[in-house]
């Protein structure tokens, strides 16, 4: 059984250094700026900032699932992509005049509308479905696999494949998924005016508002017995079994959280990208999600945070000038910080400036 | 010790045999354990010992034989149940929880209802409070309550999941090899706990250090290539020339 397999400093607690106050004042001041952003950044930087923040949900449930869990999955893209995909088909059907098919399903020669996507007319069934989809998708997956007792590496590769697989099939599908080119062309959601400002701006919000949520959502659960339990098992599986617990149910139940949180980070990300597409959703973006977490600090919320939005920042200013360059320099971070800090960032503020605890 | 011996009969281990493709790592081995009971197990490496353990508690399926707890045939039961009916083990390696303190290692023992719905409430509920610090005082860690199981010394974390094993209120305790890696003074005090927790309930130990079984006082089974050798007491099973045969070339 391994034994304080995972290096991590004990909480600073007794270690009290100068600037605790200010340490305590930063996260405060930190939202104040993310509220204040719409008044502050032009259009074009806000719609960045938003998908951004879209994506630091997804990394919320990493920090839940390989931080605290000690399951790393490969491929957190597929649940993204559902979310994604589900609010997507809404909006190419919300505009949609009565009696007709979206644009590609007439380039594809389609006559009729597929079953399955009938019912995303409906705003409520779409929205049930970006919170129920991904969730359920993944419960069932992790319990398929962990109650077979299949784990660590193994899982990993599963959970690629099933990026792979999820990508081929929304590549080979054009008529009813839109093919390589995903679904774009989106005017309104729920009624609101997607080039409208304003709406523009209560997005961004709602993205923020759902962030915080997700993130004090998290920080209970972590500090919960069900954190304490989780954390148990991802140390000792044995341990905790021969203690009476049933290990599976824990990682299934971090799982599907960590696909809800997944989907409606794909949602939200889509709803501010414009696009869904199977580059976006992937092995190589599903690689990328857990690079960002892994350099912001797999054990910290605040750290996946603040990695999802560095990276992502990185990568829009680098891709933009030199887009060859950024998988080499991606690859490049990952190797340096799994290296030499393999708590990311969070792990070397901590050191550094002590505060927070940890798992 | 009062009332009959075979109404306090905890364990029943009956002609099990375990068979790992041809290999038989325990061969038509039987043993019983009372309450108020210690014995100690030992046996040359190989011999079946930690098989034994395993299966009892589930994690190795007995390929024929019965297992009986309290009169109830627990070989076909899922682990947790059977943790449920009171069998609980320490494993070879020191298997406490590294990143939780020493408190939540033994209140995550101590939990009654371990289902995992039952798992989104804080803290330590108040009706486990008093075995975890019950088990504090027990093993005398209460002064390192605080501290991350994983920085605990070797012998500490010994003594941590004896705790865990004794929190979860099992009856039969399953201690492999409690004193590995410890130093004369640690096992002395490791045979004091054990020799305490044997009072009421059954404990089952895995060990081949001999000072450390004279200092338990307990009966000696001995095992050798998954079968039952002998069963004495420390200076018989010593003066046993077929259990010297045995142990040739190893120290005992």
């Amino acid at each position: 059984m391994p034994d304080a397999a995972i290096a991590i400093p004990p909480r600073a607690t007794e270690r009290r250094l100068p600037g605790a106050r200010l340490r305590r004042f930063v996260p405060w001041a930190l939202l104040a700026l993310a509220i204040a952003a719409p008044f502050l950044l032009s259009a074009y930087n806000l719609n960045l900032l938003a998908r951004f923040m879209a994506m630091a949900i997804l990394a919320l449930g990493l920090v839940l699932i390989w931080g605290h869990g000690g399951i790393l999955s490969l491929g957190q893209g597929v649940f993204f992509g559902l979310g994604g995909y589900a609010i997507a088909m809404h909006m190419k059907l919300a505009d949609l005049p009565a009696g007709e098919l979206p644009d590609f399903m007439v380039w594809s020669g389609r006559e009729s509308l597929p079953f399955w996507w009938q019912p995303f007319a409906s705003p409520a069934f779409t929205l049930a479905a970006i919170l129920i989809v991904p969730a359920l998708v993944a419960a069932l997956f992790a319990w398929a696999v962990f109650h077979r007792r299949v784990g660590g590496t193994y899982f990993a590769l599963i959970t690629q494949a099933l990026a792979l697989a999820f990508a081929t099939l929304l590549t080979s599908r054009q008529d009813v998924t839109g093919g390589f080119n995903g679904l774009t062309d989106f005017y309104s959601v729920f009624g609101f005016g997607l080039s409208r400002p304003a709406v523009a701006k209560g997005l961004y919000w709602v993205t923020l508002a759902i962030l915080c949520l997700a993130f004090i959502g998290l920080r209970l659960l972590l500090a919960s017995r069900f954190g304490m339990l989780l954390r148990a098992v991802r140390d000792g599986e044995n341990r905790a079994r021969f203690l009476g617990y049933s290990p599976t149910p824990f990682k299934v139940v971090a799982f599907a959280i960590a696909g809800l949180l997944a989907g409606v980070a794909g949602a939200l990300f889509t709803l501010h990208a414009g696009v869904v597409a199977p580059a976006l959703v992937g092995v190589v973006p599903s690689i990328e999600m857990v690079v960002w977490v892994a350099i912001g600090g797999r054990y910290s919320l605040a750290g996946a945070i603040l990695g999802a939005l560095a990276v992502n920042l990185a990568r829009d200013g680098i891709s933009s000038a030199m887009p060859e360059l950024w998988l080499y320099l991606i690859g490049a971070l990952f190797i340096l910080v799994v290296t030499l800090l393999p708590n990311g960032l969070a792990g070397f503020a901590r050191a550094r400036f002590g505060g927070e605890g940890r798992a | 010790m009062t009332g009959s011996a075979v109404a306090d009969l905890l364990l029943a281990v009956d002609g099990v045999t375990v068979d790992f493709d041809g290999f038989k790592a325990l061969d038509n081995f039987s043993l019983t354990l009372q309450r108020g009971e210690t014995r100690v197990v030992i046996g040359p490496n190989g011999a079946g010992k930690s098989t034994l353990c395993d299966t009892i508690i589930g994690r190795v399926r007995a390929t024929d034989g019965r297992i009986l707890f309290r009169g109830e045939d627990i070989g076909r039961l899922p682990e947790q149940q059977i943790v449920a009916r009171g069998i609980c083990r320490k494993f070879q390696a020191p298997g406490v929880l590294p990143n939780l303190s020493v408190a939540d290692n033994l209140a995550l023992a101590a939990r009654r209802d371990r289902r995992w719905w039952k798992s989104f409430g804080f803290g330590i509920p108040v009706g486990e409070r008093a075995m975890v610090e019950e088990t504090l005082d027990l093993i005398g860690l209460a002064d390192r309550r605080a501290v991350m199981a994983g920085l605990l010394a070797h012998g500490e974390k010994q003594w941590l999941e004896i705790g865990m094993v004794v929190a979860t209120g099992a009856e039969l305790l399953l201690l492999d090899e409690p004193t590995a890696g410890m130093g004369p003074a640690e096992t002395s005090r490791t045979a004091d706990l054990i020799r305490d927790l044997g009072a009421d309930r059954a404990v089952l130990v895995i060990d081949h250090d001999m000072s450390f079984v004279d200092q338990l006082a307990a009966s000696v089974t001995v095992m050798h290539q998954g079968r039952f050798l002998k069963q004495g007491s420390v200076a018989e099973v010593r003066a046993d020339p077929e259990v010297a045969a045995v142990y040739l070339g190893h120290a005992a």
